[in-house]
């Protein structure tokens, strides 16, 4: 296949991809939606998990987005250098995104910034957003489609501390974030921590841990102690789902660090809502696919 | 037990055996309203196309499709955070004489006030549930303010059932969210001490 047949096919298959995506959730995420369901106790919050289950039910029946709020689309690549589309990956998912708005349908979420309209298209300057990894002696790509809506958006939030404020001073940054708006951004949250040495470092490592499944550890033994802490921390808190109280109100706690410099600790947080929806897909130069975050699905 | 369904027009006698944590339904008109549609009104003092005496809005920017000839389909639609509408919602229900508001997580004193003085309630559908929300909704009556987009245009909807809500403030102006809100900060102190203790990773 010639090369404008083959971003044809990747830009098909992908707005494709972003349509599952709106109607159905990642088998991880499934799955602990379900134990937190069975395990609620509060008959209000039951009533809620009913709710959402029937839901997610027809929204997969009727292939219609399960929450109406489809997110200003992120992707983030890893592509190997060797990948053949590489040059085309973003033009292939702004595309996509396009395409797959008006097909599955999507809402139109970006608004010009100045200019204040909606661009009534779901693209605008800079959305989607892609950020960047290339692996060396590679020639497939790894694409993750994450949709989050306003409501989960609003608690991002990332701050510089300084070293004696500790690590003591990244939970009172979380526990803070979350009786404020975590309870406005519908629980059961996946909570996502980034620890590094600025606002960005910090900002983009919290975006990277929501990427992660919601049972992931983090590798360093510190830092896994600090998911657990937090989850549990949280959970005490009572918040339930939709902020009216219940049992649980955390899918997980994923942190994500990295290096930092001496005089600085950067902190951020970003939190999922319980309609987590991201995906997974892997393409190989060829174009033949894997879905790794869905179950029994096909495009 | 018994369904408890509301129906547009709403009265003040409907509200005053209802009190926060209740779970509801809608039957008759509902109007998507939310943070353009309550600056024109309040701020830019812009008259709203559509009378909401008695009837109720939601806090929502749906999926709609468009058939043509002025045919639109709800696909998807469910409640953003009311708390943005916080700021205008006394002054609205006052002007409009809404009844009920649709949204999601808790309101302010502002609108507890508007709820109390002028017999109104603010109810909360199970945010994310926006396929099951989009079943209940039998047709688009109407829309106007399309020139926001479709987010913020006033989509004039006839539900039937239309629900769950849960109540979290009342036509007293009692609110769940506020009273919970004090619950959630003392634990939160507690669970600060407890956590802080142990990651002191830096020593």
């Amino acid at each position: 296949m010639s090369k404008v047949q083959n971003v044809e096919k990747m830009t098909n298959l992908m707005s494709k991809f972003i349509s599952l995506v709106s109607y159905k959730l990642p088998k991880d995420v499934e799955k602990r939606l379900k134990e937190l369901s069975e395990e609620e106790t509060n008959p209000l919050a039951k009533v809620i998990y009913e709710t959402m289950e029937s839901n997610q039910e027809l929204a997969y029946d009727l292939k219609r987005p399960s929450c109406q709020d489809t997110g200003v689309l992120q992707f983030m690549i890893k592509c190997g250098e060797d990948f053949p589309l590489i040059g085309q990956l973003e033009k292939i998912l702004r595309n996509s995104v396009y395409k797959s708005t008006q097909e599955t349908p999507l809402r139109h979420n970006s608004v010009e910034t100045f200019d204040e309209y909606n661009t009534g298209k779901n693209i605008g300057n800079g959305t989607p957003s892609i950020f960047w990894e290339i692996e060396e002696n590679s020639d497939e790509v790894e694409i993750y489609t994450y949709m989050a809506g306003g409501g989960c958006t609003l608690p991002g939030m990332a701050t510089v501390l300084m070293p004696g404020e500790g690590y003591e001073g990244v939970v009172k940054f979380v526990l803070d974030r979350m009786t404020t708006y975590g309870l406005n951004a519908c629980p059961p949250l996946l909570v996502g921590v980034g620890v590094g040495t600025s606002v960005e470092t910090a900002a983009m490592n919290s975006k990277k841990a929501l990427m992660r499944p919601v049972d992931s550890v983090n590798e360093n033994e510190n830092a896994a102690k600090l998911e657990v802490l937090l989850e549990d921390g949280i959970n005490e808190i009572g918040l339930g789902p939709q902020g009216l109280k219940g049992s649980k109100s955390l899918m997980g706690v994923n942190v994500v660090n990295t290096a930092r410099h001496p005089s600085t600790i950067g902190v951020a947080i970003n939190t999922g809502c319980w309609s987590h929806r991201r995906g997974k897909i892997t393409f190989d130069r060829n174009l033949n696919f894997e879905i790794g975050t869905h179950v029994g699905v096909a495009l | 037990m018994k369904k408890k369904v509301l129906t547009t027009p709403i009265k003040n006698e409907d509200l005053q055996d209802i009190k926060t944590g209740e779970i509801i339904y809608l039957s008759g008109t509902l109007v998507t309203c939310r943070d353009v549609a309550h600056r024109r009104l309040i701020e830019e003092n812009i008259p709203l196309p559509v009378d909401l005496q008695g009837m109720a809005i939601f806090h929502a920017g749906p999926i709609v499709k468009d058939h043509g000839n002025e045919d639109y389909e709800i696909i998807s639609i469910g409640p953003t955070t009311s708390m943005r509408m916080e700021k205008f919602e006394k002054e609205f229900i006052e002007k409009t004489g809404v009844k009920l508001i649709i949204g999601k997580g808790g309101m302010g004193e502002n609108t507890e006030e508007g709820c109390r003085e002028h017999k109104a309630m603010h109810v909360v559908f199970p945010a994310g549930n926006a396929v099951l929300a989009a079943t209940k909704v039998e047709r688009i009556k109407e829309v106007h303010w399309k020139d926001l987009g479709m987010p913020e245009s006033l989509w004039v909807c006839e539900v039937k059932e239309f629900g769950p809500l849960i109540v979290s403030i009342d036509a007293e102006g009692n609110n769940v969210f506020e009273e919970n809100k004090v619950e959630f900060n003392k634990r939160k102190e507690e669970q600060f001490e407890r956590i802080s203790k142990q990651v002191r990773f830096i020593k």
